[in-house]
């Protein structure tokens, strides 16, 4: 999986969880769960909408490396099954 | 026979939206059976019917308003309506065509239908092989819950409440509309979308409508309510909030009692679990914080309860409210139904259910009407504690805070631990903040041993 395509699947999650905010509008440093007001059962569904689509669980150990959309998508990438299988 | 009238769905109710029927006339219903969706000012909710019968009569079309108590439809003993009644009684009659799935009632078939059942696969008890209404609920156990495949026709089309009501507003069938959302679902933008491809060819049409004549309003078939756009769908909310806050600050005398809980048990321990679990089995504090308050509700049951007629009526079971936010704004309140029984995968389970069907779906009514008391809790982003404002005819609420990591001084050691600042907003006509007092050192005794929750 490449970048462009952990965004798109991050960009699908999000819009389904949140479809009234637009990710474009979010920046890609910033805490998006803050920004996007998402709550504990929000980034859960968030997680296993990423496992579905991506492959990749992100393990809830994990869940303070993934705080922002930018390092959320480099663990998609870093994490997925092609990266590490290749 | 009887008359099915729009109920109310909380104290704060005074009227209602019929949003949209699950049954016609001739339709076979049972007591319990869901009938109609309504739309308070809140969310959209499943009404089911009291009695037995048959659908006679429906008085109200899909759209209208109507005050709480108004008679929405009538229903007959089922003699009333033997012409409809008639096909159903000649098909098991017939063994020769042993394909055919029998089925018992219309509301059979559209209860499989919207559990995404097909019908011929059901395993039918009744006579003749007949499929009944407990077989398909059976079946619907069976199923795994979410069905979000590819809509079956005629199945009820899964749509946001706010898209709902745009359609509702627009005149658009919400079934017409593609959806483009998660698992098909329609989103508001759609419903503009639809509008937006009605208007645009229908236009020199409304035209020559216009130069034509005065004489004819377009087909208002569609009682649009009053408030139509999405500003003012909010300002009903805030209304009905209002009010119903109004009533609770106005009659019920409020004391409040807080205490700081150290949550480091019950979060190593949970954090334990959900590392030998899957995503989708996950567990997330509140749902810890949830069943404790349930369990702590049990212990003092002065708290659990309705003030109703100067007195207090306590209940047996705990239907626990969850405060739900809505987005952009808004705030319902549906409850997790016997919350102190189930277990915590259950009740984890039910969380999720009730969340995602405040803001996206459709509650039922007893979530809406049977709370017995509710929690506030404030999640990841929100602030340390909450006083928080009783739901009447409740008698108490459960304010929970963001879990914050503290100094924390135990056995004379000083430590890191994340901690949660629960507050108990108590009714002073109930109670005194001796049982709010005993309501938190309660709760806090049992998030320490996590584990038998």
């Amino acid at each position: 999986m490449n970048p462009t395509e952990a965004t798109a699947a991050v960009a699908a999650a999000l819009g389904s969880i949140a479809p009234e905010v637009d990710i474009a509008t979010v920046d890609g440093d910033a805490p998006f769960r803050e920004e996007m007001d998402l709550d504990s059962l929000d980034f859960l569904n968030l997680v296993e909408l990423l496992h579905d689509s991506t492959g990749v669980e992100i393990r809830e150990d994990d869940y303070a490396r993934v705080g922002s959309l930018t390092t959320l998508v480099d663990y998609l990438v870093s994490h997925s099954p092609v990266a590490t299988g290749a | 026979m009887g008359e099915f009238v729009m109920p109310s769905l909380g104290a704060d109710m005074t009227e209602g939206t019929l949003l949209e029927w699950l049954v016609k006339p001739g339709d076979e219903v049972h007591r319990g059976d869901i009938v109609a969706v309504v739309d308070t000012d809140k969310a959209a909710i499943e009404v089911e019917c009291f009695e037995d019968g048959v659908v006679a009569e429906l008085l109200v079309p899909p759209g209208t308003r109507v005050p709480v108590g108004a008679p929405l439809a009538r229903f007959g003993d089922g003699a009333a309506a033997p012409a409809v009644a008639a096909p159903t009684p000649a098909a098991p009659a017939a063994p020769a065509a042993p394909a055919a799935p029998a089925v018992a009632s219309p509301l059979v078939r559209h209860l499989a239908h919207t559990a995404g059942i097909d019908v011929s696969t059901v395993n039918g008890t009744g006579p003749d092989g007949v499929v009944t209404r407990a077989d398909v609920e059976a079946a619907r156990v069976a199923v795994p819950l979410p069905r979000p495949d590819t809509a079956a026709p005629g199945r009820r089309v899964p749509a946001s409440p706010l898209a709902r009501r745009r359609a509702l507003d627009l005149g658009i069938a919400i079934d017409t509309v593609a959806g483009s959302g998660p698992n098909g679902s329609v989103t508001v933008a759609d419903v503009d979308a639809a509008a937006a491809a009605r208007n645009a060819p229908s236009t020199p049409e409304a035209e020559a409508t216009h130069a034509e004549a005065p004489q004819q309003p377009p087909t208002p078939t569609v009682t649009v309510p009053a408030e139509t756009s999405a500003a003012d769908r909010n300002a009903a909310m805030r209304r009905a909030i209002g009010e119903l806050m109004a009533r609770s600050k106005r009659e019920i005398p409020h004391y409040y009692v807080t205490t700081t809980i150290d949550l480091s048990a019950a979060l190593s321990w949970m954090r334990d679990v959900n590392t030998r679990r899957p995503v989708s089995e996950r567990l997330v504090p509140a749902a810890l914080l949830l069943k404790a308050s349930a369990l702590a509700a049990r212990a003092v049951p002065e708290l659990n309860g309705f003030w109703v007629d100067d007195h207090l009526e306590r209940c047996d079971h705990v239907h626990l409210g969850v405060a739900v936010s809505l987005r952009p704004s808004g705030l319902v309140a549906p409850a997790i139904l016997d919350a102190d029984i189930l277990d915590l995968d259950t009740l984890m389970k039910g969380l999720r259910d009730v969340v995602t069907r405040a803001r996206s779906g459709r509650l039922r009514r007893t979530e809406m009407t049977d709370g017995t008391l509710t929690v506030t809790n404030l999640g990841d982003n929100g602030a340390e504690s909450v006083l928080g404002v009783i739901f009447p005819p409740q008698v108490a609420l459960v304010g929970l805070g963001r879990i914050v990591e503290r100094p924390w001084a135990s056995g004379g050691m000083l430590a890191a631990r994340p901690t949660v600042t629960a507050t108990l907003s108590g009714d002073h006509r109930a109670t005194d903040g001796h049982a709010g007092s005993r309501y938190l050192a309660a709760l806090d005794d049992l998030l320490q041993s996590p584990e038998k929750l």
